[in-house]
């Protein structure tokens, strides 16, 4: 909804620092830019070499009966006509070969930008906007650079050329018929003031509209459970009514303002046969330059009336280069350090020293939390919501940076490795399992050249899941679609335990799922990870009694802070907040667990 | 394109306006094909006469006329294109009257995206239909009609051959429209697949940035990127000939006349001044040509469109108010009876209630419990019809609800669900939403039942503050107390809560369930609940678990029957604890 409305605003059409900018992407295209300024410079002219021609068939042919001459003439104009259309065929085709390069390394440069961006950006900003900068946003640039920029160019040099000729064959004539300019400026001027303003109206009143509709279709069953159709209904009508009306409006300034630019150029005739007439009945013109003059009266109010029309593509390009380059300028990154430490080697000993973390400033979800594991080991971490488990395996990786404190890794703080290096050697495994379109191999082995095929299927064969993937039609090149719909929860969850142990990380977290499965997925997923602990540094955020039993040690986190630790047996012995997240959460599964 | 016949009846409402409108076109197009007359003859008499005053009176003549034509073309968008506007309206109010009118079920299948697009893109492609593809279409057939006449008096011959590329012409518009059109759907699939591609990376940016893979993303999106910017480039290879086709087409034509005119003038058959007129015309059918390709296309994507808002507006409505409708009734006092009523959302679909009997009494207070999904929101929205029973019966003081007319049931019944949905307008008039002449009074009494008052004293407008996007944004806790507001002042004789405290903090629930106590008094209360704590008061507490009633009693009996609600009970027993924990 804000993004709509964010969308809706309009600024002004030219803003001479984002123009700047924006033509920073148009260098690597200088060649280009020459090369359609120069067939520009062609396409504008030939045309008005087409009354000067039929300005002489007339004069010196037709008059003198001259038909080889005018079988000439005419085979000139097909030449012309001919080499016309190939420069206008090749201007369209660069101009825009062009657009579509520079909004391809906009795009693609954007989309860089954005992988950079730390997770801080992600969870402030919905996918959808982000997604919109990237596809509509660029795309709307596209008119700019390959028709905007380069057409504003052809309207203006046609009219120079026409201009040329028009003086040229008889200069008196010529400014007699531009009489009718200033006329035609000022009717230009007036009306591209009166749409914009209109416009303006017209997607005010878009949005309101939208902004109705929208709400009252989220919330059309309080409408209904409260029966205000009727109401509503008239409000709708009221809002759908001055929506009417300020179209009806904007109908109206181009009804004046078409009729005005023919009445314009019909006065240009009248000119023509007055002044132009009367030179000829002196002698002093031939009727050629008179049918000549006809013909660039035509010619130049097409692209007087473009011109204006320009205007709108010019500002929505504007607006959307203002939310691209925002978007470019935002750099909230984690920040890589600049000498990083190199690791070479990782024995997987972690260590967590006072360490405070908020991701609202001041807002702390982790309080001196202080703990050490040892290389190997298998530690649980349990908690009721809001205890500050997720908040660990975010700033242990890095998507955060904490606040205060440090966190270590075979004694080297996190914040001196290179944060490549560090997600080399920590990997993560989510609750809510994210599978790509793609292959099922694809998305064990995320594109990784390290990964071969073979180490891809080892890793299936050892979380188990080569069984079921060994029976889908394609094996390991099945196409993996949305999500993975076609796929259970199970089964998406061993692929990404395949994906882990594939990445053979010297540090494993798990987040375990606490949707429930069928009791024989639960066995393979609960053999699954045990096979996955092994010899290696392992955190859980552990949802499994089987899983708790089996770490080497139990941390208990009760709101940000680090409130018990030891295994099972002695912490229930403690009867502490352990004993009573025992009851609560996992004693069941002791009962229900399969044998 | 048949779709397009039901828009006669919108046709029909602004016959009077339209009939003018083509008078319009009739007399703007005489006009102004009169200019390119007295050219000719101006020029021609320019050899003969020396006749300064028939210049200036020809001038003037041309003056006249494009004043007239022009004048006549302001009228023609005054009346064409601005009815195509009302009819615009016409069809957005009855859009939107209609699926006022829809049941709960269509608005959870159809998204609200979708719905906007139909409102918005689908109704203004069929106006561009009524609007200029209208307009255009008559004006081409007229001005066509009239320039041929006039064409052929002149000379035939020089008519056959002028026209001869045009209708060149137009068979390459639509043959490279339609080219155009199938590499355009190419580029669109290709976007989808760059928006797909985006969506997908951004949602999924844990992993990737976990698996260190955002060089290998980078890549895998240009791909795609290149391949679009390629699609796109197959259009404009296609696109960059339109306007060469039409130079060489109109051109050829010209040139025809410049030659074969020429020849023709030579000999003595036609003068200079034909010539010229003959060019300005061959100008003025050049786009008409054109159009009727555009026109063509236009009326496809109105047929289309209109075939989609037919869909819609051929919806059932499900529920309405029907022959078993009883006018009589018009007031509830609350005793509720559920007779054998099972519940599903699809036909083949599982039921989400299985055979429910029971019956609350007017003035009780019954509290439903149970796991999320087992059917209690479903349960709920059967009372005020926002869905119909499957099998099975409701009465409402012994009367099948649907015998009761849906306003009244609806009126009486004060449903606070668990979205928590205000509209962006002020708090007075929010909490006022559901009644017909409501004042402060009532605002401030049903606010300091909700506990709503003490909140509001904070904002600096106090119930003029205007909430949502424009305004402040509540918290879900005084978002759920303003929804009761609401549902308190229509005067509910049946108050329903469907989970409406979960946001809200345990004392303060205390003190609005001990607020409602004296408000519920004559009225039937039905609260539904994941916390023992909001329902442990009630008459009667139903225990619902596998689509059935699975226990029911007070508190004390359930807590004592060591089943689903004991071990519930105890549960949170605990979790009080473990918060209580410092």
């Amino acid at each position: 909804m804000s993004d709509h409305h964010d969308d809706e605003v309009l600024g002004k059409a030219y803003d001479s620092v984002l123009m700047k900018r924006l033509l920073g992407y148009v260098k690597p295209y200088r060649k280009h830019v020459v090369l359609a300024i120069i067939l520009n410079l062609i396409v504008a002219g030939l045309p008005a070499v087409r009354p000067l021609l039929t300005q002489i068939a007339i004069d010196d042919y037709i008059a003198n009966s001259d038909y080889d001459g005018l079988i000439l003439i005419a085979g000139l104009l097909i030449g012309v006509l001919f080499f016309q259309a190939a420069m206008q065929y090749l201007l369209t085709y660069f101009t825009q070969l062009m657009g579509q390069k520079i909004i391809y390394d906009l795009r693609i440069k954007l989309f860089t930008h954005i992988q950079k961006l730390s997770l801080r950006y992600f969870d402030k900003t919905p996918i959808g906007r982000i997604v919109t900068r990237v596809t509509n946003d660029v795309e709307s640039l596209n008119e700019l650079f390959s028709s905007g920029i380069v057409m504003v160019f052809s309207d203006i040099f046609i009219i120079i050329w026409i201009f040329i000729f028009m003086f040229f064959m008889s200069w008196d004539l010529a400014l007699v018929t531009l009489i009718v300019l200033p006329f035609l400026f000022y009717a230009t001027f007036l009306f591209r003031r009166k749409v914009r303003d209109s416009y303006r109206n017209i997607r005010f009143h878009l949005a309101r509209l939208n902004s109705y509709m929208q709400e009252h279709v989220t919330g059309m069953n309080i409408v209904q459970i409260f029966s205000k159709e009727k109401e509503e209904e008239a409000k709708f009508s009221e809002i759908n009514d001055a929506h009417k009306d300020a179209n009806v409006k904007g109908v109206f300034y181009y009804a004046v303002f078409f009729p005005t630019v023919e009445i314009l150029s019909s006065a240009a005739f009248a000119l023509i046969i007055w002044y132009g007439g009367g030179n000829v009945i002196q002698d002093t013109l031939t009727i050629g330059v008179l049918f000549a003059f006809i013909q660039y009266v035509e010619m130049f109010f097409r692209p007087i009336r473009d011109l204006s029309e320009k205007y709108n593509i010019m500002q929505t390009a504007m607006a959307s280069s203002e939310r691209i380059f925002k978007l470019l300028d935002n750099d909230t990154f984690v920040k890589n350090p600049e000498n990083p430490d190199k690791l070479e080697k990782v024995n997987g000993q972690i260590e967590f020293k006072d360490v405070c973390f908020a991701y609202n400033p001041e807002e702390y979800v982790l309080k001196n939390l202080s703990f050490k594991i040892n290389p190997g080991e298998t530690v649980a971490i349990v908690g009721a919501t809001g205890a500050g488990k997720t908040s660990i395996i975010n700033i242990l990786t890095r998507f955060y940076d904490i606040e205060k404190g440090s966190i270590c890794i075979d004694g080297e703080d996190i914040r001196r490795i290179d944060k490549r290096d560090l997600r080399k050697y920590v990997s993560v495994v989510l609750q809510d399992v994210f599978l790509f379109s793609g292959t099922i191999k694809s998305n064990i082995s995320l594109g990784s050249p390290n990964i071969s095929e073979e180490d891809v299927i080892k890793a299936a064969q050892v979380v188990g899941a080569d069984k079921f993937i060994q029976n889908l039609p394609n094996k390991y090149n099945e196409e993996v679609k949305e999500k993975g719909a076609t796929l259970s929860v199970g089964q998406k969850q061993l692929i990404s335990f395949a994906r882990a142990l594939a990445y053979n990380p010297q540090i494993l977290i798990l987040d375990e799922a606490t949707s429930s499965v069928d009791t024989e997925t639960e066995i393979l997923i609960q053999n699954a990870i045990e096979k996955l602990l092994v010899g290696r540094t392992s955190i859980v955020i552990a949802h499994r009694l089987s899983t708790i039993q089996n770490a080497d040690k139990i941390l208990v986190m009760h709101k940000g802070e680090l409130r018990e630790s030891g295994t099972h047996q002695e912490l229930l012995s403690q009867k502490g907040i352990y004993h009573k997240l025992y009851q609560l959460q996992y004693k069941e599964q002791e009962i229900s667990r399969p044998a | 394109m048949r779709s397009l016949l039901l828009l006669n009846k919108y046709f029909l409402r602004y016959k009077n306006k339209l009939a003018l409108g083509i008078l319009f076109i009739i007399v703007s197009n005489s006009a102004q094909v009169f200019v390119p007359l007295i050219i000719r003859d101006s020029i021609d008499s320019l050899k003969q006469v020396i006749n300064y005053d028939m210049l200036i009176r020809n001038a003037l003549l041309i003056f006249g006329a494009a004043l007239v034509g022009g004048f006549f073309r302001f009228a023609i968008r005054q009346t064409i294109i601005v009815v195509s506007r009302e009819i615009e309206f016409d069809l957005r109010q009855d859009f939107w009257t209609y699926i006022q009118k829809l049941p709960l079920r269509f608005f959870q299948n159809n998204s609200t995206g979708d719905l906007m697009a139909h409102a918005t893109n689908d109704v203004s492609a069929v106006r561009m239909y009524v609007g200029p593809a209208v307009m255009y279409s008559i004006d081409t057939a007229i001005r066509f009609v009239i320039i041929m006449t006039i064409f052929i008096s002149v000379s035939p011959m020089l008519t056959l051959y002028a026209l001869l590329p045009l209708p060149l012409l137009s068979y390459f518009v639509y043959k490279l429209s339609k080219k155009i059109h199938e590499r355009f759907t190419k580029i669109q699939e290709k976007f989808s697949d760059l928006t797909t591609k985006a969506q997908e990376n951004f949602s999924g940016i844990r992993v990737i940035k976990s698996y260190v893979r955002e060089q290998y993303e980078i890549d895998n999106f240009t791909t795609v990127s290149r391949d679009y910017l390629e699609r796109n480039m197959d259009k404009i290879r296609i696109q960059a000939m339109f306007m060469p086709i039409l130079f060489l087409i109109t051109g050829i034509s010209f040139i025809i006349v410049i030659s074969v005119g020429g020849t023709m003038v030579i000999n003595g058959a036609l003068t200079i001044g034909d010539i010229t007129a003959y060019t300005i015309y061959l100008g003025m059918l050049i786009w008409p040509m054109i159009a009727i390709g555009w026109v063509l296309n236009l009326m496809q994507q109105a047929s289309a469109s209109m075939k989609r808002l037919q869909k819609i507006m051929k919806e059932d409505l499900e529920i309405t108010d029907s022959k078993e409708t009883s006018y009589a009734i018009n007031s509830v006092s609350g005793k509720i009876e559920f007779k054998n009523v099972s519940f599903k959302y699809k036909k083949n679909l599982p039921n989400v209630l299985s055979g429910l009997n029971f019956t609350i009494e007017k003035g009780q207070t019954v509290a439903i419990i149970g796991q999320t999904g087992v059917g209690k929101t479903s349960l709920i929205n059967l009372i005020p019809r926002l869905y119909d029973t499957t099998e099975g019966q409701i009465l409402i003081d012994g009367n099948d609800i649907k015998s009761v007319p849906l306003k009244v049931l609806r009126q009486n019944i004060g449903l606070v669900s668990q979205e928590t949905f205000l509209f962006s307008d002020t708090l007075y008039n929010n909490i006022l939403y559901g009644t017909q002449n409501g004042n402060k009074e009532i605002v401030e009494k049903v606010a300091k039942i909700s506990r709503l008052d003490k909140d509001v004293e904070g904002f600096p407008k106090g119930y003029d503050t205007i909430l949502g996007e424009r305004g402040i944004t509540l918290s879900g806790g005084q978002k759920q107390r303003s929804c009761l507001a609401r549902a308190l002042a229509i005067d509910p004789k049946i108050l329903i809560l469907d989970d409406s405290f979960s946001a809200v903090d345990t004392n303060t629930e205390e003190e609005i369930l001990s607020n409602l106590k004296e408000f519920m008094k004559d009225r039937t209360s039905i609260i539904i609940s994941h916390r023992i704590s909001t329902v442990k008061d009630a008459d009667k507490i139903y225990v619902l678990d596998n689509n059935v009633i699975a226990e029911e009693g007070t508190h004390e009996e359930l807590v004592n029957k060591e089943g689903i609600y004991a071990d519930l009970h105890y549960k949170q027993l605990l979790e009080e604890e473990l918060k209580e924990l410092n």
